[in-house]
Parts: structure tokens; sequence; C-alpha cells
């Protein structure tokens, strides 16, 4: 154990984005099953389709981040079997909002986090920093997006 | 996860080891800083009544700060259970000790939803070997 920076190195930096490409390939893979629920109407499906949308366009930002770094991708085919064994949301109307907006301030806390660490980090990555952070500051507003979306709809079901 | 709840979790570990109090020294070497920077940190953890702390004696978590530190535990069994079984990662104690201060507990339990872990977590967790007893690993990575 240790308090040093976790973002000193290319490789540091290329596991966190590993990690933020498994979390969309998990928000894709949940939003994708809550689409198979009857308790949803077609607002909060049509929402769901285009988050699971959305975490695809991420992923492929980040992935191609991480193939700059010199590092492996995570295939989304290995991460949509572990989260189909695992899945055990509420399949009605609230469970799989409220599974929803966890996804969605899941993955803007992530990448707030990582803003965060590579903001406070001093190392030089093989990736421009601007750039790195442009694109993560662009996610990070989409996620923010997504959390008020999810929250109308839920304040609509009340 | 932010530094106060790894001193927690570095202070229960140690407890546990030690088997009582943890001496300062201890505490300071599991997290690789100076036991100046320690006993700060130590006496910021009091003044929140997280532990307790008696010269010649040791750190003793208070029940709110077992909480807390067990808390910060589970967060780590998740990260290196997760980097074993998703990214099969060998040095998966060193990259889990990287990974603590920047994933929190929310993206810990989003993680958690793709691995396997056991409903005793984290009472599973070996302070020796710094890892869950029943993670399938080699034992010398």
């Amino acid at each position: 154990m240790s308090l040093q920076s976790p973002v000193g190195s290319d490789h540091q930096l290329a596991r966190l984005l590993q990690i933020g490409a498994v979390l969309e390939e998990v928000v894709e893979a949940r939003a994708t099953k809550h689409c198979e629920s009857d308790a949803i109407d077609d607002d909060v499906r049509g929402m769901l389709e285009a988050a699971a949308a959305e975490s695809q366009r991420h992923r492929e930002r980040v992935d191609d981040l991480i193939d700059e770094l010199d590092a492996d991708t995570i295939p989304f085919d290995e991460i949509q079997p572990l989260v189909e064994q695992q899945y055990e949301a509420d399949q009605d109307f609230d469970g799989v909002l409220y599974d929803q907006l966890c996804n969605e301030e899941t993955a803007y806390k992530f990448y707030d986090d990582l803003i965060q660490a590579v903001e406070q980090s001093d190392a030089t990555f093989s990736i421009d920093r601007d750039r790195l952070l442009s694109i993560l500051r662009e996610i990070r507003a989409e996620e923010e997006a997504g959390v008020e979306e999810v929250t109308e709809l839920m304040e609509r079901g009340i | 996860m932010n530094t106060a709840n790894q001193y927690l979790k570095a202070i229960y570990l140690v407890q546990e080891i030690e088997n009582g109090p943890a001496s300062t020294g201890s505490i300071a070497e599991m997290l690789d800083v100076s036991p100046a920077s320690a006993n700060e940190m130590i006496g910021k953890l009091e003044d929140e009544s997280l532990c307790s702390h008696e010269k010649y004696k040791g750190v003793e978590l208070t029940d709110e700060g077992i909480v807390r530190a067990r808390d910060a535990l589970q967060n780590y069994c998740i990260i290196e259970r997760f980097l074993v079984e998703v990214l099969e990662v060998e040095d998966f104690r060193t990259e889990a000790r990287q990974l603590e201060p920047v994933i929190d507990e929310t993206v810990a339990e989003r993680l958690d939803t793709i691995i396997d872990r056991a409903p005793q977590c984290p009472d599973c967790f070996d302070a020796d070997s710094d890892v869950c007893e029943l993670l399938e690993c080699d034992p010398a990575d």
C-alpha cells in the first residue's frame, strides 16, 4: 500500500482507461438488458437505447486512447457475458431507472476522479495531456447530462 | 478512495496482524510514508473520533472507524479481484494499491457487478499476504 499518485506513468494511465472502457461496457450491456423489461414505456426505452449507444461511442474514444498508449483494449464480448451472469436488477420501472442512474453517476464519478488525478499528476504521458483532458472532460459532460436525463424521468414517474 | 480511508484500512489491517493496537511505525511502513506523516493523519482521524491513540500503546479504531475501514477494505478487495478476474493483471497487488485512491466506492460497486466475490468479504482478506484468501491466484505473485 502506498500513497503515491495513481497516474504516474503511461502504464497507470492505460490501466485506468481500461477500467473506464470496462465501465462503459457494463453500462452498455446493462442498459441493453433493461430494454427487455416489460415494465418500461417508450420514453424510458428510448433513453436506454440512446444511453447504450452513447456508452459505445465513449468506449470507442477511450479505446483509441488506450491504443495510443500501446495497451490492450478489453473486447465488449468479454464483458457482456459477465454482466449477464450476474444480472439481477429489478426489472420494474423504478428498478430499471435506479440502476441506469447508478450507471450514469458511476461513469461521471469515474471520469471526474480520473481528470482530477491527471491534473494533479506531473508525469509526462505519450498522449498530449491537453487533448487527453479535453476528451475526458467531453465524456464527463455527457455523463453529467445522462444523470440529469434519468433524474427527470424518475421525477416524472413519481 | 481518499487518504483518510487508506489510513483507516491500514490501521485495521495492522491491528489484525499485531492482534492489538497498531503501532505508528507499522502503519507508516504499510503505507510507505514517514512516521511523522502517519502521526499527523492519525491525529486528524482521532479528532474525527475514528480512532484513539495512546502513546507507547498504539492506535485503535473506534466502532465508526472500523465500519469505514471495512468499507475501504471491501473496495480494495473488489479492485484486486477485478484486476485478476477481468483484466488478468499479474502484479495485481501493486496495481490495486496504485488504483485505490482513484477508484471510489461508487465505481467499485459497479465493477463488483461483473466479478465473483464471496458474501463474507472482507472477512476473507488475509492481511499478511495482502489478498483475499478465496481469490484464485498464484500465492507467489
